[in-house]
């Protein structure tokens, strides 16, 4: 049993948590970092990065499948195999690789890393149990609570056997012949949409009435038309009543029951906070929800504590938490740093993607703005052509009376790349005539963006 | 496609008011003085009529309207210094909607900024997909914002102009690097003017905040206070110009030394107020002015170099058996030194007499010319407004001056315990080409000691 002493401690390893670490670290703080399992949390083990990898994989294959019929490129190729456990290798690697490094770059900023699972004593007291079942005690001045969160399960479909959660989605080593995704969230569609096209017969059962359900229905439309196109079946406004081995019960939109049988069943309904096991009825910190409170410096309501990431709330983005890690690390240094983002873009890996930065045409309604909102479609951008991918548009939305740009929506394959331009729009206090005069290469999806920006100003070249 | 300008220029409400701004009409430029009006209030004017010429230093530039409409007001009287981006003149505007863009185009090329004022005057004319009204309902809060406040045309946050307050509870538009560096500097943002598009706050404003040293940006309009940019031209002529050559050919040529020292003036203040009490009637009464004259005639004996005109161009220093002592005394119309001649040959009485009778006519302007000149070593006193010392100008071709500043009461050790004493500090300068800190001091000290020994100064053969 070891007693450890330090500045600041990290409670998680996930982008929020090694940020915050490597931080404090390259400015001085003696900082101790303690994680569970891997560094790189859910993200760079289980979430962002290997479900990127999948749907790569997944494109690649798709692609090659769909030359075997005749096509307008003229390519043909034999029917393609494809051996699951090989790309999951490939997966497995890229995570390694991405783990490794973020270890050292720890190591590097001389952070003192822990494996095991911390318990708050006390507000300034934590126990660790470590891996050979040893428990180690952390006396810190400050502690930052970074445990992410966890899939949610739903009470008749626990999560074993062939009900899966995300991760359980990305450690298969079959495809399933058929696959059943019970929530229709991004995290759902992506992986969905990834086993469709590695050949799966994919059902999605979504509660609400269209996919995505936080967007509008202009921009998930074009991704409702692809999923039509790859065969996934989608029941929208259904719910699901009851499950029982390989078989989910669900009632329509039109009230009628259902029963789809699946090799499969992965549930994406949604995620929540991890604090199990942290001991935080010993802290008393005020919540919101499920979630811990936190103000524009990420500090909680208790002295000294403090907390980023999925734990803080929504959106529980990565890119959130490593903004948030920062900020921490600069506050513990003594420097004035606190929450000053105008925007969070967030992205959805769905073909095509969808990327949403700043605020929708109906919430810069309802936060009370006169709106602008136009839209530049793909089928009229000459990059989209040469890609064979016209589905999408990028759409901008400003206030009428000064132009300023409060959101901006795409929806389009490859649209993935142009967050964080639409990031930096937004960031900078751009309007509409700032777009408009600022030179987009030709021929690139991005022309699309100063052509919405054309268009609300009321002067559209390409349309 | 249009430029950017002439969005700006769209936003023109039909029957506005339009105001003109006084044109950067050169590099550098921060004001220009109005020569002439070539419209009246009430005129009708027509575009590209002339309405007024300014006058910078460089050259005389005439404006000409780029709209027609009809002159509401003015910005200025002839003569009067605008500021670049100052409303030069309002405008109605009547029956006219947006410039066509080749008149914005003009108005551009005349570094011409219009923008609307008025209540009625936030609605750009652009051409986008109008929501339906009826479906759409403007929420509460989308009520119009304040109108543009009046930018200068020139975009220099220097320029100080009013600033529209933000909507409640919106957030400053500003870059992220703009936001860290005022976070360092402990700067609101909200508080800060923005003269970007849409008010973005650019660094060059925070650096106008900086040069400002406040927190409150170009004024702070919600206390009702506004940069004032009026400049007020006074000639300087007469007395005043007299004056300002001497003070530049004296700090000009003189490498001045200033050695200041601490004088305990209590027993020459008794003394002083003793002789005040038993004096004759016919007898002046005494400052302490007469004693520093005594003072100084007598320490001019050991240190003869500081009664002195140096000449400097035939390296010639005339240094004078008699001591005239200049007397800097404040007029109406300025400073002017007048001499108490020949202080070797007046007694006290004597001298305090020609201090009154020269102070008494200097302050009615009745002095004469001569009672101005010939002075050899100068004292100059700002003893009744305080201050602890000061750096006293030499009266050139002079080589000294003392200066007396305020007396006090202060704590005075004298080896045993403090005690209350009458102290005053004398802020002495010289010419140092001929005057070494050596001397200087000995003079100074001399005149020390023969005030606090007041005594002394009548123990001479």
């Amino acid at each position: 049993m070891a007693e450890h002493r330090c500045k600041v401690l990290v409670i998680g390893g996930g982008p929020g948590g090694y940020v915050a670490g490597i931080r404090a670290g390259q400015l001085g703080l003696d900082t101790i970092l303690v994680e569970a399992a891997r560094v790189g949390g859910t993200c760079l083990n289980v979430g962002c990065i290997p479900s990127k990898a999948m749907i790569h994989v997944a494109e690649q294959f798709e692609a090659a499948h769909r030359f075997t019929a005749p096509n307008s490129l003229g390519i043909s190729v034999a029917a393609p195999a494809f051996d699951l456990p090989t790309a999951m290798e490939w997966k497995n690697g890229i995570v390694g690789n991405l783990t490794g490094g973020v270890a050292g770059l720890l190591r590097k900023a001389k952070v003192r890393v822990i494996e095991g699972t911390a318990t708050f004593k006390d507000g300034k007291t934590v126990s660790v149990i470590r891996p050979d079942g040893e428990t180690d005690t952390i006396t810190a001045e400050t502690i930052i609570i970074a445990t992410g969160s966890e899939s949610v399960e739903l009470p008749f479909l626990p999560f074993g056997g062939d009900v899966i959660s995300s991760t359980g989605a990305l450690a298969l080593d079959e495809v399933p012949e058929t696959l059943c995704v019970v929530g229709g969230g991004y995290i759902g569609l992506e992986l969905g949409i990834a086993y469709s096209k590695l050949g799966a017969a994919v059902t999605i059962v979504e509660m609400a009435d269209r996919v995505l359900p936080l967007y509008d229905a202009e921009l998930t439309a074009p991704l409702t038309r692809r999923l039509e196109e790859l065969g996934i079946t989608v029941l929208t406004g259904a719910k699901v009543t009851g499950a029982k081995d390989n078989q989910v019960d669900v009632t329509d939109a039109s009230g009628e029951s259902r029963r789809i049988t699946a090799a499969k069943i992965l549930v994406t309904v949604g995620r929540r906070p991890f604090t199990k096991g942290l001991g935080l009825e010993n802290l008393a910190l005020d919540m919101d929800r499920a979630f811990i409170k936190v103000d524009a410096r990420c500090q909680t309501s208790m002295r000294g504590i403090y907390a980023i990431g999925d734990v803080t709330g929504e959106p529980m983005l990565a890119h959130r938490a490593m903004a948030q890690g920062e900020i921490v690390a600069g506050v513990l240094a003594g420097k004035n740093e606190s929450w000053d983002k105008r925007c969070i873009p967030a992205i959805c890996f769905t073909d095509p993607e969808i990327v949403s930065a700043g605020l929708l045409p109906d919430e810069a309604k309802a936060a009370g703005f006169d709106t602008i909102v136009s839209s530049f479609p793909f089928r009229a951008n000459g990059r989209a052509m040469t890609l064979e991918r016209e589905d999408g548009f990028i759409r901008i939305v400003a206030r009428r009376d000064n132009h300023l740009i409060l959101g901006i929506q795409a929806v389009g394959a490859g649209i993935s790349e142009m967050a964080a331009g639409f990031g930096l729009a937004i960031e900078m206090g751009a309007c509409l005539e700032d777009i408009a005069g600022t030179i987009h290469s030709h021929p690139t999806r991005g022309e699309a963006l100063q052509e919405a920006a054309f268009k609300s100003l009321g002067h559209a070249l390409h349309l | 496609m249009r430029r950017a300008a002439s969005v700006v220029d769209q936003r023109v409400e039909r029957m506005g008011i339009l105001t003109i701004k006084m044109p950067d009409i050169g590099e550098g430029i921060a004001e220009a003085e109005l020569v002439e009006w070539h419209v009246a209030v009430g005129d009708p004017v027509a575009e590209d009529q002339l309405i007024a010429s300014v006058m910078t230093d460089k050259a005389t530039v005439e404006i000409p309207s780029h709209v027609s409409g009809t002159v509401v007001s003015l910005g200025g009287e002839v003569g009067q210094k605008l500021a670049i981006g100052s409303e030069l003149v309002r405008l109605e505007v009547a029956g006219r909607g947006e410039p066509a863009p080749t008149e914005a185009a003009q108005a551009e090329a005349a570094a011409l900024s219009a923008e609307p004022v008025g209540a009625h005057a936030a609605a750009p004319a652009v051409e986008a997909p109008q929501p339906d009204p009826k479906a759409e309902p403007a929420p509460p809060s989308a009520a119009k914002p304040a109108p543009a406040p009046a930018k200068p045309a020139a975009a220099s946050p220097a320029a100080g102009h009013a600033v529209a307050p933000r909507a409640e509870g919106e957030k400053p538009l500003a870059s992220p690097a703009v936001r860290a560096r005022a976070r360092e500097a402990g700067i609101d943002l909200r508080t800060v003017a923005g003269t970007g598009p849409v008010d973005r706050i650019s660094h060059a404003d925070l650096d106008a905040v900086f040069e400002k040293g406040s927190t409150q940006g170009n004024g702070s309009p919600k206390r009702g206070l506004a940069p004032d940019t009026s400049v007020k031209d006074i000639k300087v002529v007469g007395l005043r110009r007299m004056i300002a050559d001497k003070m530049a050919a004296s700090k000009k040529h003189i490498p001045h030394i200033t050695y200041v020292e601490e004088v305990d003036v209590t027993k020459v203040e008794d003394l002083r107020a003793t002789l005040n009490k038993s004096k004759r009637d016919d007898q002046p009464k005494l400052t302490l002015l007469p004693f520093l004259i005594k003072a100084m005639v007598i320490a001019i004996r050991d240190e003869p170099g500081v009664n002195a005109i140096f000449d400097d161009e035939a390296n010639i220093i005339h240094q004078y058996g008699g001591v005239h002592i200049g007397m800097a005394a404040q007029t109406p119309n300025g400073l002017v030194v007048a001499n108490v001649k020949h202080c070797e040959a007046r007694d006290i009485w004597d001298t305090a007499a020609e201090v009154n009778r020269l102070a008494e006519s200097a302050r009615k302007g009745t002095i004469t010319r001569d009672e101005l000149r010939g002075s050899t070593i100068t004292v100059t006193s700002l003893g009744a407004l305080g201050g602890i010392s000061h750096t006293p100008i030499i009266n050139h071709p002079e080589v000294a001056i003392v200066g007396v500043n305020k007396m006090q009461i202060r704590p005075t050790w004298d080896g045993k315990q403090f005690l209350p004493r009458q102290v005053m500090n004398l802020s002495s300068s010289f010419d140092h080409r001929v005057i070494d800190g050596w001397n200087a001091a000995t003079f100074v000290q001399r005149i020390k000691v023969l005030l606090e020994e007041p005594a002394m100064l009548f123990m001479e053969g």
